[in-house]
């Protein structure tokens, strides 16, 4: 493979975003969006020759280093790229939906006055994820972990005069940091045991690892290679919002609709997903870790679902399936079905970033709408817009012969067979998360495409409650169907949503793809290397497997309520009043956060300030010393009074001692 | 012109000072003109000591020696090495952005205030460079004076107090500093800081000695709990002040830690290093809880700076823990590489971000946070400048300020996770307590018609911050050059401060 090309991919982006970002001003909103589309265009080119170079060409794999960065202590810390399958798969995915994306943002921020800003953001994000993918160290991961969460933190706080956009970048930024920091100490493990950053090493290390116990207390130490694979994991759950990290996900929809598809979908989220596969040597020696990811994984596939039940949002029911979603990738790592995990980061990647785009044309044409409640009947008005979003939701929930079925089935079948410990809740979890999925995605299909039309008697209340803001203040109030600039990437997402899993679920899961990219152990092994299967046969046994009914019967229960009879869903509402009460406030997550932590946190800090610096080290010691200082020297002035009998008296003390002493020593 | 470039860095700026002053306020256009040429001539003479600094040894380079006092053996004698030499550069650079910075903006007496920070600039280059011990406690302590100066001059309203607590504190450590420098002359013969190094001392010896540097070194980093002057130093400083203050006295301490404590007591700082690291690790995590609280913007920006010179501190002693806990060196090569490169980059961030104030300041005469809000809609320019130092103090991957906390804490880690665990506390707090100062000051609408008003940055404003973000950004992407120059000495150090004296 060629260096050149492979430093080109991450670095075409980047000089994009640093010309459309410095010189937006001259070159003008033309100009900074046709640099950054065209340079990402290329980018998605070259990774596309990259990906058909290995799949089809034969090349081997590529490990190089550019440059270095320090050398200390003999650990060499490099700036390098490792590009294998798993890497190139990554890059495909990321250029392609990042190029989808540009395009769509010259028709959604269209009159935008940040518009050339904006095109520079997501170009450096670009840049940032590739040097993730691409990295072939934990140095440079933490480079691009940390820079993809910047450019996030800039995203979602893209509308800056917008208070909730504004808390909402903190508190992801933040949310993001307690993840890296357990990401760094993994990171300071693996540099203790391997005295490296190299992913080579730590891998070819591994069972070394796993035998060494790291001191934990005084008296106690704990396995090195599980807490180690605990606190990377820490960082995958920041970056990919798995429970309790995944309170910044649904916040995070205060930024643009274009980023959302990019970033909180489609890429930046799955970048937990990817490192865990990356780090599956590592992973794959601890039990207990994997364990642990089994379980969070699966709490947040099922329980964040929920969370789009009762939620009237249109972006945010997509991004609690988001976060859903994440889950079921983040159980199938647990279970060691790396490649069931990639494979649907991958399809998910379309459909997902499908899906909001498409809700993003919904928004446009709804002149700033996001809530379901005032919509409704709108496939008449936007059709395009309807048939691609269709095609999410079906890919969505695993409809057989649609991209999710394939990625979806795999994980699910994957745990059933898992006999690692957790395995049997996680197995429940995802399996009755598909009917849950199912309910949400078109719950939020009939209550947006179908059904009476709401939003006549909508249009005065449009000027409250948090819009997406787009500009298009048009003097219509009918909705309307988008641009071809914004539909154009609908329908070049749709296409993989539908074929993607079809075609590629032969050499993906059941071949050997990803080649010594994906390392695993003992069972897991002769799963993932079975027979060759066609598509087409896996789909019609999906149609007699549990998950097909489950997803069905969503299907149904969501017309049932929704569209049918929606009196009917009031009702159930009233009834379970409770669950409702604790999924409309999220679990109370966030007043946790909010009322505890954070409010621990302040109450600390200022008992900490104004206690120990201002009245303890302040107040006591050095004014104290000050003043102990001055009433010393009052005490001695006294002694110095100027008076002749003082004096006297004081000497004759003096003596008196003085002889007393010499009398007692003589 | 090599045999006495150090002496031109330390007379040079003085020489100009002196002459600014003999000049007056009568003709404000030639004073600022002299000083910026001056700064400009120090800084690119400075450049030399990198560009022929030789990396094969930990030799002192370009050295000069004259006899100062022959009574007392004591020596004028220079000399840089890979711990002082990115020192001093540092300090040339950072006095070009504080002339700068004040080129409209002293109205009082500006001839002496120019004057006091080119007379400053000499004596710091003098403290980095002196290779004598008595010179370099003359250098230290006549540092103070027109440090003194610019804080009780310039300052804010309650300075007189600000001043006396910096300088008693300051003046207090350095004392019992100068008791154990004339006790190890009477035993050595000389003032050579060198001959200290190689001075045999008993271990009750050295843990005199090592508390008497203690009290002058950690005052200036400062250390948590003598730290509570640089907050209220930092508050009343006019802005150059704050920069110099940040930027190059505080890593006299750390300095004064990595020349004298570990080489010259190793023993002690053996035996003393949990109480080191404790401290070390109370500065990063209760300090950057205090921060997170602060409603001044000086003053938390002050608070940071001990949370971050933390990691030096840190940096520095966990390499005897490390010692003890693998019973191997590995990794004290890289605690004290990330001690200094914190110490580099803390000057550069921290310079950045008081000098990011100093721009708000001047417009709207408030450090308080709550008078700012959605300045970025008014001064976009100036707010990208503020959001990328601010990332940097958070740590962020490609900027300086991550690169050496990323050494220390990876080293750290072989001492003990919890450790480690502490230290990357950080990680959480800094962006706490950054971010939401952005968050209320940059972002957000605009909260009143004083903020509406402001004007962006002008183009001397521009140069400034411009030059230190190229900086802040280069050292982040590739701190190998500055590595390179540090390492041999560093390896030096990790030699001295690890063999017993004993």
């Amino acid at each position: 493979m060629n260096p050149t090309e492979l430093i080109a991919i991450p670095l075409l982006p980047l000089a994009a975003a640093l010309i459309a970002g410095l010189c937006g001003r001259w070159i003008g909103r033309a100009g900074a969006h046709s640099v950054t589309c065209l340079a990402v265009a290329a980018a998605c080119a070259l990774s596309l020759h990259v990906l058909w170079q290995l799949v089809w060409g034969g090349v081997p794999s590529f490990e190089g280093t550019v440059y270095t960065w320090l050398v200390s202590d003999g650990v060499g810390m490099q700036v390098g790229f490792l590009v294998d399958r798993l890497t190139a798969l990554m890059m495909a995915v990321v250029t392609f939906v990042s190029l989808c994306v540009h395009i769509y943002t010259i028709g959604y921020m269209r009159d935008d006055p940040g518009y050339t800003r904006f095109f520079s953001y997501i170009s450096l994000f670009t840049f940032s994820m590739l040097m993730l993918v691409m990295s072939n160290n934990f140095m440079q991961l933490f480079f691009g972990w940390e820079a993809v969460g910047v450019v996030s933190y800039l995203l979602i706080g893209f509308w800056y005069q917008r208070e909730s956009a504004i808390f909402a970048n903190l508190k992801a930024f933040l949310v993001n940091r307690v993840g890296d920091f357990g990401f760094v100490l993994g990171i300071a493990g693996i540099v203790y045991y391997t005295h490296s950053l190299d992913y080579p090493v730590a891998f070819a290390a591994a069972p070394r690892m796993a035998q060494a116990m790291l001191p934990f207390t005084a008296h106690t130490s704990v396995p090195a290679l599980t807490l180690i694979c605990i606190c990377l994991f820490v960082g995958a759950m920041g970056k990919s919002a798995q429970v309790p990290l995944h309170v910044w996900l649904p916040d995070s929809m205060e930024g643009p609709t274009p980023i959302s598809a990019l970033i909180h979908a489609a890429t930046m989220v799955t970048a937990g997903i990817f490192m865990v596969a990356r780090m599956s040597p590592l992973f794959e020696y601890s039990d207990t870790a994997l364990s642990l990811v089994l379980v969070i994984g699966a709490t947040t596939a099922f329980f964040m679902g929920l969370l789009g039940v009762v939620n009237n949002d249109i972006k945010r029911v997509i991004a609690y399936s988001t976060l859903s979603q994440l889950g079921y990738m983040t159980v199938a790592l647990g279970a060691s079905a790396y490649g069931a995990g990639i494979f649907h980061l991958m399809t998910h990647a379309f459909f997902k970033a499908l899906l909001f785009l498409a809700a993003g044309s919904v928004i446009i044409g709804m002149h700033h709408e996001q809530d379901m409640r005032r919509m409704g009947g709108l496939a008449k008005y936007m059709p395009i817009t309807a048939v691609t979003c269709w095609i999410g939701a079906l890919a969505l929930i695993g409809t057989p012969l649609f991209s999710g079925f394939y990625s979806k089935d795999a994980i699910i079948e994957a745990v059933h067979e898992s006999h690692r410990y957790g395995a049997g809740y996680a197995y429940w979890c995802v399996l009755l998360g598909v009917f849950i999925t199912a309910l949400y995605t078109f719950r939020m299909l009939f209550m947006t495409f179908h059904g009476a039309e709401r939003f006549r008697q909508a249009q005065h209340h449009a000027a409250d409650g948090a819009h997406d803001r787009h500009g298009d203040h048009g003097h219509e109030h009918e909705p309307h169907e988008s641009p071809a600039v914004v539909w154009v990437p609908l329908v070049a997402l749709a296409i993989p949503s539908v074929l993607i899993g079809a075609l590629t679920v032969a050499p993906v899961l059941h071949g050997t793809f990803f080649g010594g990219a994906i390392f695993t152990r003992g069972a897991q092994a002769a799963h993932a290397a079975g027979e060759g299967v066609s598509a087409v046969r896996l789909a019609l046994e999906g149609l007699a497997a549990p998950p097909f009914w489950l997803a069905l019967a969503g299907v149904v229960t969501a017309w049932l309520f929704f569209l049918r009879s929606p009196s009917l869903a009031d009702a159930a509402g009233r009834r379970l009043h409770a669950l409702r009460t604790l999924l409309v406030n999220k679990y109370y997550f966030d007043w946790f956060n909010e009322h505890v932590i954070a409010a621990l946190t302040r109450a600390l800090g200022t008992v900490l300030w104004k206690g120990g610096d201002q009245v303890l080290i302040d107040g006591v010691l050095v004014n104290g010393t000050a003043q102990a200082v001055s009433r010393l020297g009052s005490a001695t002035r006294r002694l110095q009074n100027g008076y002749l009998y003082s004096y006297a008296f004081w000497m004759m003390i003096g003596l008196a001692v003085l002889l007393g002493w010499f009398l007692a020593h003589a | 012109m090599h045999c006495c470039l150090l002496s031109i860095l330390i007379w040079m700026p003085i020489a100009a000072g002196a002459l600014i002053l003999l000049l007056g306020d009568a003709r404000p256009a030639v004073t600022r003109w002299l000083a910026l040429i001056a700064a400009l001539a120090a800084l690119v003479l400075s450049l030399p000591l990198w560009s022929g600094f030789d990396v094969t040894g930990a030799a002192m380079q370009f050295p000069e020696k004259l006899p100062w006092i022959p009574r007392f053996s004591a020596w004028y004698a220079l000399g840089v090495d890979g711990i002082s030499m990115p020192l001093i550069v540092l300090t040339t650079f950072m006095t070009v952005p504080v002339v700068i910075a004040a080129w409209t903006v002293i109205e009082k007496r500006p001839a002496q205030y120019y004057a006091a920070f080119l007379i400053m600039e000499g004596l710091m280059v003098g403290v980095f460079s002196a290779t004598d011990a008595l010179l370099f406690y003359f250098f230290w302590e006549a540092m103070l004076i027109p440090m003194f100066l610019i804080i009780g001059v310039w300052g804010g309203p309650r300075r007189v107090y600000a001043t006396l607590k910096f300088f008693l504190y300051t003046f207090l450590g350095s004392v019992f500093m100068l008791v154990a420098l004339i006790y190890m002359y009477v035993k050595a013969g000389d003032y050579a800081i060198a001959s200290f190094q190689a001075l045999p001392l008993s271990l009750a010896e050295q843990r005199w000695i090592f508390a008497a540097f203690f009290l002058a070194f950690a005052v200036k980093v400062p250390m948590w709990p003598v730290h509570t002057w640089l907050p209220d130093a930092h508050v009343e400083a006019p802005t150059g002040g704050s920069v110099i203050l940040a930027a190059i006295m505080l890593k006299m301490g750390g300095y004064g830690f990595l020349r004298f404590s570990l080489p010259i007591t190793p023993d002690a700082s053996r035996e003393l290093d949990l109480v080191m690291i404790a401290l070390s690790l109370i500065a990063v995590v209760y300090i950057g809880l205090v921060a997170l609280m602060q409603q001044d913007m000086k003053k938390l920006i002050a608070y940071s700076s001990i949370a971050h010179m933390g990691f030096v501190t840190l940096g520095a002693f966990v390499i005897y823990a490390i010692v003890a806990a693998t019973g191997s060196r590995v990794g004290a090569g890289m605690a004290l590489d990330g001690a200094m490169v914190q110490m580099i980059s803390h000057g550069l961030i921290s310079g950045s971000l008081f000098l990011c104030v100093g721009v708000l300041y001047d417009r709207l005469h408030s450090r308080q946070i709550a008078d700012y809000g959605g300045v970025v809609n008014v001064m976009p320019v100036f707010a990208v400048f503020m959001v990328l130092f601010a990332l940097a103090n958070t740590g962020l991957p490609g900027t300086s300020g991550f690169v050496g906390e990323f050494l220390v804490i990876i080293a750290t880690f072989r001492a003990s996770f919890w450790y480690a665990f502490f230290a990357a506390v950080t990680l959480v707090t800094g962006a706490a307590y950054t971010l939401w100062l952005v968050k209320r000051v940059v972002f957000g609408p605009v909260t009143s018609p004083r903020v509406a008003a402001l004007k962006d940055l002008n183009p001397r404003e521009f140069v400034v911050l411009g030059m230190l973000a190229v900086l802040v950004i280069g050292v982040g992407v590739w701190p190998a050059p500055l590595l390179r120059v540090m390492q041999p000495t560093i390896r030096h150090l990790v030699t001295l401060a690890l063999a017993s004296k004993l």
